[in-house]
């Protein structure tokens, strides 16, 4: 078959073969579903660096690095963490608002066990483990709930949502369960190799996830289930058993994010860790260009869409916005990224433009 | 016998130089189509010649490329199916297109609810339901919950909302492939009353019979081009088919006659390769016994209703069996899909959108989709032996576009068949269950279907072949299971003396 690029190029029709490619490269490149988003990104970083010059210098002090771009990278890793779990429960159909309060658990089971028993390596080590495993649990509980009780995964993670802060707070027993572990603080604040360990963290994990999802078949399944579920299961794909697991990957993200997130502080805040982070979450998702009713994914789109989202809540800062209308330039950012990537939008456009200039005068609108 | 119209009734749609690209496909290319104010249009082609594109260009689902759109005399660019229905057009898509679980009423009257001020006027509106429905001779409580009837009355309900706006021009996208004789000759007086009424109606079935009886002309595509525009007086059948398709006729000449020879090939009937016994599930299917011999092809036959779908489901495990065993090969776990998919039984639904593709994903995925799932999700399929099997069956198939990277909802509905074919043999089963395979896709895809059924039972495959066409169940079958009122009500061996009239008569119980 013939390459099937130009699909409405306007009449741009066949006889010279070479000439259209470029127009026809830039228009691939421009439809791709990152395009926007990592436009957007791009232009917000250069517009901090010419506002802020020095914003974009990035030096090492005792081997680390240091710098504005890097603290951006640090701090995306929890949207990250978050997104790459929701976005394959997404992918499923389903949603998971539990993540925030999965956030808040692990972080509190981890702190209160250090708490319990020491400072030390091993007991940072197993806090780290009790706190993962609590979160995959949640996360697999989440799961039963959706795809052995057959409620839907707004309400069924809801549940979790609003009472996860609960049960993290009879984990600490109603304090804030402050506590020393430099071994465990690391993972927030150390460094490996002159990179912050966050940062470490996550890469490590998008490449595994990468790995689980795109070298075996469980993306394409997850993706059959997402867009056609009773299709999928009559082929005899296993559409609980993976769903199920998808949660409890996501759970186990969430713990994980809880636990880099806190570190640093090492504060189990039962109330405020993690708060609206699902929120983030499903956004950093949304603007990777995976569409919330389910079907295809994209990981390296919520890597871009958390790159973005933090971008923009540090140029809040840079650009001196009053706290009191941050929220308001977040949502302009987004809607504008949103708006340059929908298809309908630029159908509309095109259309409105192509009747315009039209190669023969229409009346009707 | 309606010719009486002189030769001008005035065009109404005039369609000029259509053409329409999708990645990777050249759907239409400078099609034209006329439709006249009290005519019956008909739109004939093979799958894939670009009927359902052309429909929906004229709906406004999607915009051409070039050409251009006249309705009444004046240049149209429907920008919407909003647009499309503005200028009078009204449509009744092939699959049913309705909201499940609203009620009748409010699917027939959606959009168009009776209002007093802001709110609905729920009386009312029944009411005009009611009326809608009384038209097309229906008795339906507008109350009911449209999911709590059949298919065919559904389908009745899709086009009672169609006529609800008082169309300028209604189009009929196989309207007729889920009614039943009775059905159809009720919609024809229905199509034939809003024609006199001065509706131009644009009709597209592959039921040949029903186009010669309903349509006064007819425009026939092949390929996305025109080949011709005739009055229907003034085509024979033969000509029709051979403009239509060219080499069905040859094709189905060799089923018949592979299909004797299969039949009369003596078949190993010692050890079965599936085996049920009194397997059902009540509610679905009362309780059968079921042998299946390699190589064998079983004919299911039934009214619609009659429980042919439901037995297969049971013998594939899409509904789990409530009592009975099955046994395949001596295997008698209890099936469900993937324990059927991995001991070789595969089972392709009749209803090929909700339960066959998975719309969003390629050719290659689709095709891959029961080979991978056998596998587990974790021993991804190589790609270059995926390939292999891609190419193996896109080429055996015959698929159009041979792309294996479009996407599957851009195909035509029989070429989503023939995916759908592809991913259940490349799992290389011993027994194929196919639920109505050939509906809704035309004369030259549905013979290839049929042969390529034959030459796989020539191979040893085990074919369970469902099909409300008697025509086809009749020529291919070794034998053919009759249902009734979801009993198994006799068994035929097919021979030279069966023919549709006598498997009929055993449908209605006059033999057995």
């Amino acid at each position: 078959m013939s390459a099937p690029t130009a699909a409405r190029a306007p009449r741009a029709a066949a006889p010279q073969p070479r000439r259209p490619s470029l127009l026809a490269d830039l228009r691939r490149v421009t439809r791709h579903q990152l395009f926007w988003p990592v436009a957007a990104l791009v232009v917000l970083v250069l517009a901090c660096g010419v506002y802020s010059p020095g914003f974009l210098d990035v030096t090492i002090k005792d081997d680390h690095l240091f710098g504005q771009p890097i603290d951006i990278l640090r701090q995306s890793v929890t949207p990250l963490l978050l997104g790459l779990g929701m976005c394959l429960v997404i992918a499923t159909g389903g949603i998971d608002l539990s993540v925030g309060a999965v956030m808040a658990i692990s972080l509190a089971v981890s702190l209160t066990y250090i708490d319990a028993t020491g400072p030390g390596t091993g007991t940072a080590l197993v806090a780290v483990a009790i706190g993962l495993v609590t979160a995959l649990l949640i996360g697999a509980f989440n799961g039963f709930l959706v795809t052995a009780l057959g409620i839907q995964p707004f309400i069924a993670t809801m549940i979790l949502m609003v009472a996860g802060r609960g049960i993290a707070m009879l984990v600490t027993e109603g304090q804030i369960t402050t506590t020393a572990s430099p071994a465990f603080k690391s993972i927030g604040s150390g460094f490996v190799l002159g990179v912050p360990t966050p940062v470490v963290i996550g890469a490590v994990v998008f490449v595994l996830v990468t790995v689980l999802v795109r070298r075996t078949a469980l993306g394409m399944l997850v993706e059959s289930i997402g867009i056609n579920r009773e299709a999928s299961r009559l082929a005899g794909v296993r559409a609980r058993g993976l769903e199920w697991s998808v949660y409890a990957i996501c759970g186990l993200l969430a713990g994980l994010a809880g636990l880099v997130y806190g570190a640093p502080t090492m504060a189990a805040d039962a109330n405020n860790i993690g708060l609206m982070k699902e929120l983030d979450a499903i956004m950093v998702v949304v603007l990777g260009g995976t569409r919330l009713d389910g079907g295809k994914f994209s990981l390296a789109g919520v890597v871009v869409g958390s790159l973005l989202l933090t971008t923009i809540e540090r140029a809040v800062i840079i650009f001196h916005i009053p706290s009191q209308v941050t929220p308001l330039f977040k949502a302009l950012v987004l809607i504008i990224v949103c708006l340059a990537a929908s298809e309908r939008l630029r159908k509309a456009v095109t259309g409105a433009v192509g009747r315009l200039v039209p190669a023969r005068p229409q009346e009707a609108s | 016998m309606n010719d009486q119209q002189g030769l001008g009734p005035s065009p109404v749609v005039e369609m000029r130089g259509i053409t329409i690209e999708f990645p990777g496909v050249k759907a239409l290319d400078g099609v034209d189509l006329t439709l006249r104010a009290g005519e019956v249009h008909a739109l004939m082609g093979e799958n894939g010649a670009g009927k359902s594109t052309l429909i929906k260009i004229l709906t406004g689902v999607y915009q051409h490329s070039a050409g251009t759109v006249r309705v009444a005399g004046k240049d149209v660019h429907f920008g919407s199916t909003a647009d499309s229905q503005a200028a009078g057009i009204s449509t009744v898509y092939q699959e049913v297109n309705l909201c499940a679980n609203l009620s009748v009423a409010e699917n027939i009257m959606l959009g168009n609810e009776v209002r007093r001020g802001p709110f609905i006027d729920w009386a009312a509106t029944r009411r005009a339901a009611r009326e809608h429905l009384a038209r097309l001779g229906l008795d339906l409580d507008p109350r009911s919950s449209l999911d709590s009837h059949s298919l065919a009355v559904q389908q009745l309900c899709a086009i009672a909302r169609g006529m609800v706006v008082r169309p300028r021009v209604l189009i009929l996208d196989e309207p007729t492939s889920s009614l039943d004789k009775a059905e159809v000759a009720e919609l024809f007086r229905v199509v034939r009353a809003l024609r006199d009424e001065g509706v131009a109606i644009l009709f597209v079935s592959h039921f040949l019979d029903q186009v010669y009886e309903i349509s006064d002309r007819m425009t026939i595509l092949r390929n996305g081009q025109l080949v011709s525009e005739h009055r229907t007086s003034e085509l024979s059948r033969l000509d029709l088919v051979q403009a239509m398709v060219g080499r069905a006729g040859e094709i189905l000449a060799d089923v018949s006659e592979r299909a004797a020879r299969v039949a009369a090939a003596e078949h190993d009937r010692t050890s079965p390769v599936l085996t049920a016994q009194g397997l059902g599930r009540p509610g679905s299917a009362a309780p059968f016994d079921l042998d299946l011999f390699k190589g064998e092809i079983v004919g299911v036959a039934g009214l619609l209703g009659s429980g042919r779908t439901e037995l297969a489901r049971l013998l594939f495990g899409a509904d789990k069996p409530a009592e009975g065993t099955l046994s395949v090969q001596g295997d008698t776990r209890s099936p469900t899909p993937l324990v059927s998919l991995r001991r070789g039984v595969v089972y392709s639904s009749e209803d090929r959108k909700k339960e066959g593709i998975i719309g969003d994903l390629t050719v290659r995925e689709n095709i891959a989709l029961a080979l991978q799932a056998g596998r587990g999700p974790l021993r991804r399929i190589p790609a270059k032996e995926l390939d292999e099997v891609v190419e193996r069956y896109l080429a055996a198939l015959q698929i159009r576009p041979a792309n294996p990277d479009a996407l599957v909802r851009n195909l035509s509905g029989g070429n989503q068949q023939k995916v759908l074919l592809a991913r259940w043999l490349a799992t290389q089963p011993k027994v194929l269950i196919l639920d109505e395979p050939t509906r809704g896709i035309d004369v030259g895809a549905k013979a290839e279907i049929q042969k390529l059924v034959t030459e796989l039972a020539d191979q040893g495959l085990s074919v369970m072949f469902i099909s409300s066409e008697l025509e086809e169940v009749v020529r291919i079958s070794e034998r053919i299971l009759v249902l009734r009122d979801r009993h198994v009500a006799g068994e035929i061996h097919n021979g030279p003396d069966v023919t549709v009239d006598s498997v009929l008569e055993t449908i209605a119980g006059r033999a057995s």
